[in-house]
């Protein structure tokens, strides 16, 4: 054995101690990691335990298209195309900073986006769910598709993913029926209405896009995956497949649509319309100019197109006037004051009034608007010809109660119509208490005056009404007393047409309109289209359908032309549909509105070949 | 060395002594037990690591186990006293061995840290480690009168410090940090006098702070950056889920979930590959993963029981070199259990400190058997001069 040089006795009482100290931090140390093993496994082992799940499970959305909206015919008005977009993929993004920046700037000059609005809306997107993917940009076109697919190398972490994408294949025609479908909102996401939707999914914004949102949407299918930690998928967990939306049918007819919008066009280009069954609501067609084409909308609409569809200079072609107007209506309004003065008692349908030409109340005189008296002449004649002196006096007679003003309500004006379109505007029916409030806050230069109800009983002044309130009131009287609410949708439909659900008619009121008062009314509308002197009597001449109709010439003031409105009611004596025509800038209500709802009738009730032609200048 | 009575004396001893073991068999039992978990965890973890070679890693390490327990039995045949006089030569093939690593090594992931030798990547810091036991500990032998001379215990300081900066050089902080935990055990062992680790804990707290607030702000790279983050990564895992703290983070949701009694086949922290190093540093994490608290007791029994063997040897060394060794062996398995666990639970800065025995890896599981063999050199020996002394 060797020998050591060292005898000193080795354990001395120095180094037991010692020893004591080794195995006494052993001792802690081992009690320490038992402690924190327990706290981690035992104690918290359950919320470990889902973290471990969920590092390992990653949801893949498989989006699902709209469903496509067809007219009553069931032609086609929304449909899907699909688009190529861009998105990220954010494990296989490059982690340095500076090489990230780099792919941005890249992918941007591909893009024609700016470097620094791609990174906030990936983080943006990120944000809200991570580990999923980021679209960049939405419909991108093939060559730069291809460009960035030809070098992946050069852009890590991209990918293209088809993505369906809302196509209107008669653009402008429609367009403020449809709407729009744009990103969904911070807002929406917290509404009920919005469940199952997620940050970046396309919802409908306006029109029956929004409306029926719910049906339209469709569910997008979902794949639960099982990935590893470089997020290379190892098997499918769950997949629920993608369902596209419900089909909707519209009361919408695609022809008078198209009609109603092109005639509307041919006028000064900004205007509206309505067309409505008088027995059901449903709306047949409905319009506004200018117009705009919804397919801006299905991609990102860019900021520079938004501002002009909103530019009042430009006509803000994104705004419905069918239900967003708020236009004085002119002599259409006589219908609401007859109605009123019939069913409050102030005349009946054979009083005599004298129209002299003016009426002179408080020291102001009111003419009539051609100028020349009518002479003596009942409610049948008034209409015929309008006589504003003899609707004058009924003003002028309803004033100091709320007669008219009770009855314009009754009969839809002042309120929403309950169509089933989004962003509809009541509009207004002057009343004392409103003119006088105004007043009192120096909001205007006098207080109500009985001149007041004089020209809201011919329609002028302070009125605000749009073209689907007119046809709500006149249907009313035409159909006998049933306000209807004006539906566009009409069923909820499979792929292959079948119904799924029936949209029941919205709830109507009733009123009771004597029926020898409806009666009245609608021969003197039907002597203005027909009868010699009858305001639209030229414009209507030879047309094979019978109409009732009514002109309507709203003046603006402060020097602008004067709006052109008409009325319609066909097939006299029993309508089956009325139709609202308005031109902002047309003129007497003979001269521009008045032929464009007879190309419209025209349609409506195929009437072939038929030209329509203006009817001087009769109010 | 019997004490012979004479061949006519009869032997009156009765009943005849139990033949005593010329080895630990505790030691023995408790790193075969570790040798066996790691094979075992390795076979469950790494199946599908190596494409088409689902036991790539369990034949490696099982062999490498084989050769260490080999080693082991014919160190604990060998004189260890007579490696005191090769002190000098085993410094510096020890240098040695690492300067070759920095000059000629493999390179892995950034660090160069083995020497290819066919059948082993050596990695000579590993191997280092039992070097530096053997040779410190000759020195300290050397100078024990002197021990209270601060320098004794600056230069059996900066006798580790080298073989220290020169691993962290390669860069493996780890080991560089265990060289200096011996030193300091076999110091402590030898009975260096409290004042002097006081002083030592002053520098260290003072260097530490160097490295990491001072030098970045100089603009002088001590560590690498990404060692920077790691050793701070601990005190706030959740800052940069995706980054530094991912391995932290991972790691404690493996652990984690385990549970009680572990998840067996749906150890998906495993499986799916985020736990990262889940054969080597973060073996741990698997132990938990897929065995649960039952199975990470055990595996931190046997090191108990491995760490209770190596103190009680020390208690019984014949001589202070022996002592000094066993020190030196104890401070290194402790140091690496301790600060390999506790990285996987979070309460540790990750270095990159293999798990002995269980962590997978020629150089680690031979050098560790070869240390035991060294601690149960020191037991047999002890054992015979006991006899000899008629204890």
């Amino acid at each position: 054995m060797y020998l050591d040089s060292d005898r000193r006795p080795t354990l001395t009482p120095k180094l037991a101690l010692r020893i004591a100290f080794l195995g006494g931090i052993a001792l802690v140390a081992f009690a320490v990691i038992f402690f924190r093993l327990w706290y981690l496994q035992v104690l918290s082992g359950d919320r470990y335990l889902t973290e471990a799940r969920n590092n390992q499970q990653r949801k893949i959305t498989v989006q699902a298209p709209r469903g496509e909206v067809v007219d009553r015919d069931g032609r086609l008005l929304v449909e899907n195309r699909t688009g190529l977009a861009v998105k990220v993929t954010p494990e296989k993004l490059p982690r340095n900073r500076r090489r990230r920046r780099v792919l941005y700037r890249r992918l941007g000059r591909v893009l024609q986006m700016r470097p620094r609005r791609i990174q906030r809306g990936i983080s943006r997107e990120l944000r809200a769910l991570p580990f999923s993917t980021a679209t960049v940009k939405q419909d991108v076109s093939g060559p730069v598709v291809a460009y960035i697919l030809e070098r992946q190398e050069q852009f890590p972490g991209v990918t293209v993913e088809r993505v369906f994408l809302r196509r209107y294949p008669h653009h402008t025609i429609g367009a403020h029926l449809f709407g729009t479908v744009g990103e969904v909102t911070k807002e929406q996401l917290k509404d009920e209405r919005y469940r199952g939707v997620n940050l970046g999914d396309r919802v409908g914004q306006s029109g029956i896009e929004y409306q029926y949102d719910r049906f339209l949407r469709g569910r997008d299918g979902a794949s639960k995956v099982q990935v590893d930690a470089l997020g290379r998928l190892k098997r499918e967990l769950t997949v629920v497949q993608p369902r596209q939306g419900s089909q909707l049918r519209l009361s919408i007819d695609l022809d008078v649509q198209k009609t109603g919008q092109e005639t509307l066009a041919g006028g000064t280009g900004r205007g509206a319309f309505a067309v409505m069954n008088v027995h059901t609501g449903e709306v047949v067609a409905l319009g506004s100019q200018p117009s705009f084409d919804p397919n801006l909308f299905s991609k990102v609409i860019k900021p520079s197109d938004y501002r002009r569809l909103r530019d009042p200079l430009n006509g803000a072609p994104l705004s419905n006037r069918a239900t967003q107007g708020l236009y004085p209506t002119g002599s259409t309004f006589k219908l609401i004051t007859a109605t009123a003065g019939l069913e409050t008692g102030v005349f009946t349908p054979d009083t005599v009034l004298f129209d002299g030409g003016s009426l002179t109340v408080g020291g102001v005189t009111f003419k009539n608007a051609g100028g020349g008296g009518h002479g003596a002449l009942a409610l049948r004649q008034a209409l015929t010809v309008s006589s504003d002196v003899f609707f004058y006096q009924l003003g002028r007679d309803m004033n100091g109660t709320l007669r008219l003003q009770h009855w314009a309500r009754l009969l839809g004006l002042g309120r929403k119509t309950g169509v089933d379109l989004p962003g509809e505007l009541p509009g207004l029916i002057p009343t004392p208490r409103w003119r006088n409030r105004l007043f009192k806050r120096h909001l205007t230069d006098r207080p109500w005056s009985v001149g007041d109800n004089i020209n809201l009983s011919v329609g002028q002044g302070d009125l605000q009404a749009n073209p689907l309130q007119l046809a709500v009131a006149y249907a009313t009287v035409a159909n006998g007393g049933r306000v209807l609410a004006p539906r566009v949708g009409l069923r909820i439909e499979d792929s292959s047409g079948r119904a799924i659900q029936e949209l029941d008619a919205p709830p109507s009121r009733r009123l009771n309109i004597n029926p020898a008062f409806r009666e009245a009314i609608l021969e003197g509308l039907r002597g203005a289209a027909s009868q010699p002197g009858g305001t639209s009597a030229k414009v209507f001449a030879g047309f094979p359908v019978p109409v009732a109709g009514k002109t309507g010439t709203a003046e603006k003031g402060a020097g602008r032309p004067d709006q052109s409105w008409y009325v319609a009611l066909a097939p006299f004596p029993s309508p089956k549909y009325v139709v609202a025509v308005t031109d902002e800038a047309g003129g007497f209500g003979a001269e521009t509105a008045a032929p464009m709802a007879r190309t419209i009738l025209a349609k409506l009730f195929g009437v072939r070949g038929d030209k329509a032609r203006g009817g001087g200048p009769s109010d | 060395m019997d004490t012979t009575l004479g061949a006519t004396v009869k032997d009156f001893r009765e009943p005849q002594p139990r033949r005593s073991l010329w080895f630990d068999p505790w030691l023995l039992l408790a790193a075969v037990g570790l040798i066996a978990s790691s094979v075992y965890v390795l076979s469950g973890a790494t199946a599908d690591d190596i494409p088409g070679d689902r036991l790539y890693y369990v034949y490696r390490q099982a062999a490498y186990g084989a050769v260490g327990v080999v080693l082991m039995m014919l160190l604990s045949r060998f004189d260890y006293s007579r490696a005191r006089e090769w002190k000098a030569g085993l410094y510096i093939a020890m240098i040695g061995a690492i300067l070759l690593t920095l000059a000629l090594g493999v390179s892995a992931r950034g660090s160069k840290r083995a020497i290819d030798l066919g059948f082993i990547n050596l990695q000579s810091s590993e191997l280092g480690k039992l070097l530096l036991i053997v040779a410190l500990s000759g020195f300290v032998v050397d100078r024990v009168r002197r021990l209270n001379e601060p320098e004794t215990t600056s230069r059996v300081m900066l006798l580790a410090l080298i073989p220290a900066m020169l691993v962290v050089a390669q860069p493996d902080l780890g080991s560089g940090m265990v060289y200096l935990a011996i030193a300091v055990a076999v110091l402590f062992v030898a009975g260096t006098k409290w004042t002097h680790f006081a002083a030592l804990g002053v520098l260290a707290v003072g260097a530490l702070m160097l490295v990491l607030v001072a030098a970045p702000k100089a603009d002088v790279q001590v560590l690498k950056p990404y060692q920077v983050d790691r050793l701070t990564a601990f005190m706030h895992p959740t800052d940069n889920p995706r980054e530094q703290g991912y391995q932290i983070n991972q790691s404690l949701t493996a652990i984690g979930s385990g549970g009680k009694s572990g998840r067996g086949d749906q150890a998906t922290q495993t499986k799916l590959d985020f736990l990262p190093e889940h054969h080597t540093d973060f073996i741990f994490s698997v132990v938990g993963e897929e065995f649960g608290f039952v199975g990470a007791a055990l595996v931190l029994s046997l090191f108990a029981l491995m760490i209770w063997r190596a103190l009680r040897i020390l208690t019984m060394s014949k001589n202070l070199f022996g002592a000094l060794i066993a020190g030196g062996i104890t401070a290194m398995l402790m140091f690496q259990v301790f600060v390999n666990v506790g990285m996987t639970i979070g309460i540790m800065p990750i270095t990159g400190v293999p798990l002995p025995l269980v962590s997978y890896g020629g150089s680690s599981v031979l050098v560790t058997f070869m240390a035991l063999g060294l601690l149960q050199a020191i037991y047999a020996q002890a054992r015979q001069t006991a006899r000899a002394k008629g204890l």
